[in-house]
């Protein structure tokens, strides 16, 4: 787990997305996959939007992607109006999807389209962690 | 020219007022309904379908029964801020289909005097998990989609900015516009980061306000006095992030503008004025790419040189001062881009910026999110007499 400044809302749960959330809080990130046609599934639903199958399986992802694209919050509201600047992205997972996010652990101008990025995850209290990505080694800090 | 081609707009008023602290909205849909319908020479007791979005108590029913409706056609389509141009399309098909002859649209909100949020993100959807979670403001989704569009196609903030600065110039002229200053790129660009690259400039007014439409068969319009506009295309898509495949360049206008020049049998270049749905200066400009008005990358380019400002520029745009400017009632601008292009097409807009022998205009709705998912409309319409 990364300490991270920003606030860790506690994510709604329900029977779709509990075995996603569980993962979480044991510091993985799965993915669904479609038994049909192959492809992984983003948001999880247990129905393939690309072919219809409602046969899926859970597989581990790598944690590993690069910056689709980003914004560098300056003023918010709620449990982050006091965490600016903050960034928050899309990050283009090596299995193909493209999540929302934020980028931690690095200064906030140094975040770029195209950086690579891996999965870091921040503890809510409650069974889950979110998925934040950070900068790899070598190209963050 | 087909019978498709003469279902009309007879009636539209916006509420005059930006902040409406004494006003129920309800009663707030009551005045603009009341003064659409006098303003097509009608009475609501003519009324025969009614459509609003789901923000007013039990949508229609609720709506219905305030305003002592007795519709034989009703509809809710909730699509955010493009929900009016949807229904005048459902309306205008509804008519076709004689179900009903005078339909009635009509919006309200309170946003300005209530502190609403724009667009407070539903919880309970399926996808809010796993988006509600990272403090992404609605101004946030947009600069995600303002990013991805510079860095693919080098557009800049000083670009941008010039779509302000054109809405600027027409609020000047508008008298009820709740920022009537005109602005410069400079100032643009110097207002207040508030979600990077997007500051405070491009964002839209927040208002109290609300605005309404009737919606005519051809048999009704001709018996009226009043100048009518004809419905010549209209089409509506959701726009979504596709499995993951989100690509933030483009909106659900890419598949909008195409329907809806195709049944009108126009193209781009016949448009004579448009109201393009200005949340954010970086929402109208992939939205003049994607109805086909330059080429997709060209925004940047296009708006330069005033090309939006009327009456003499390529393309005059939003009139009223738009979103940007006048008024962006319970955030959600689509009605007023529809009373708008009325006005155009009646020759009704500030002198100083009614373009010169309109006659075909084009409005488009975007509601949502261009940053994740949206449902997007399009509606060309046509002067009287053409």
């Amino acid at each position: 787990m990364t300490a991270s400044l920003l606030p860790n809302p506690v994510p709604e749960q329900n029977p779709e997305t509990e075995e996603f959330w569980r993962a979480t809080a044991e510091g993985r990130l799965i993915l669904l996959r479609c038994e049909e046609c192959g492809v992984v599934i983003w948001y999880p639903r247990p129905l393939c939007p690309d072919c219809g199958s409602t046969t899926v399986v859970w597989i581990e992802g790598s944690g590993l992607g690069t910056v689709y694209s980003f914004s560098v919050v300056h003023r918010s509201a709620g449990s982050y109006q006091s965490a600016v600047p903050y960034v928050v992205a899309y990050v283009e997972l090596t299995e193909g999807p493209r999540v929302l996010t934020n980028i931690v652990g690095c200064d906030p101008d140094r975040v770029y389209i195209g950086q690579p990025v891996r999965v870091t995850f921040c503890d809510t209290g409650d069974r889950s962690a979110l998925y934040r990505f950070e900068p790899v080694a070598a190209d963050g800090q | 020219m087909t019978i498709k081609g003469h279902v009309c707009i007879a009636g539209a008023y916006e509420h005059p007022r930006r902040l409406i602290p004494d006003r129920s909205v309800p009663q707030i849909h009551a005045e603009v309904a009341l003064g659409a319908v006098a303003d097509a020479g009608l009475s609501l007791s003519d009324v025969d379908a009614y459509f609003c979005d789901s923000t007013a108590g039990f949508g229609p029913v609720s709506m219905v029964e305030y305003l002592g409706l007795h519709p034989r056609y009703i509809d809710s389509t909730e699509t955010g801020g493009s929900s009016y141009l949807v229904h005048v399309g459902h309306a205008a098909a509804a008519i076709e289909a004689g179900r009903c002859e005078i339909a009635l649209v009509t919006m309200a909100g309170l946003a300005r005097s209530r502190g609403e949020a724009p667009i407070a993100r539903p919880t309970g959807s399926p996808e809010s998990s796993f988006e509600t979670l990272w403090g992404m403001l609605p101004v946030t989704a947009y600069a995600l989609a303002a990013q991805r569009h510079m860095f693919e196609f080098g557009t800049t903030s000083a670009q941008l900015a010039e779509i302000k600065v054109a809405a600027s110039l027409h609020a000047q002229h508008n008298p009820l516009a709740l920022l009537p200053e005109p602005v410069t790129v400079e100032e643009v660009l110097e207002s207040p980061l508030i979600s990077s690259p997007l500051h405070r400039l491009d964002c839209c007014v927040i208002t109290d306000g609300g605005g309404a439409v009737v919606v005519v068969s051809p048999e009704v319009a001709r018996d009226l006095e009043r100048r009518t506009v004809k419905i010549l295309g209209r089409a509506e898509a959701v726009k979504h992030t596709n499995n993951g495949r989100i690509d933030l360049t483009y909106t659900g206008a890419a598949t909008t503008g195409p329907l809806a020049f195709a049944e009108a049998g126009l193209r781009p270049a016949d448009i004579d004025y448009v109201s393009i749905y200005d949340s954010f200066t970086i929402t109208v400009l992939e939205t003049l790419e994607d109805l086909g008005f330059c080429e997709k990358g060209e925004g940047g380019r296009f708006v330069l040189d005033g090309a939006l400002v009327a009456p003499d520029g390529r393309l005059p745009f939003n009139t009223d001062g738009g979103g940007l400017c006048n008024n962006h009632p319970s955030n959600r601008g689509g009605m007023t881009k529809i009373i708008e292009a009325v006005r155009q097409l009646r020759g009704e807009s500030h002198l100083a910026v009614q373009v010169p022998d309109c006659e075909i205009a084009l409005a488009h709705g975007t509601g949502g999110s261009i940053g994740t998912r949206m449902g997007s409309a399009t509606l060309i319409l046509g002067r009287e007499d053409t």
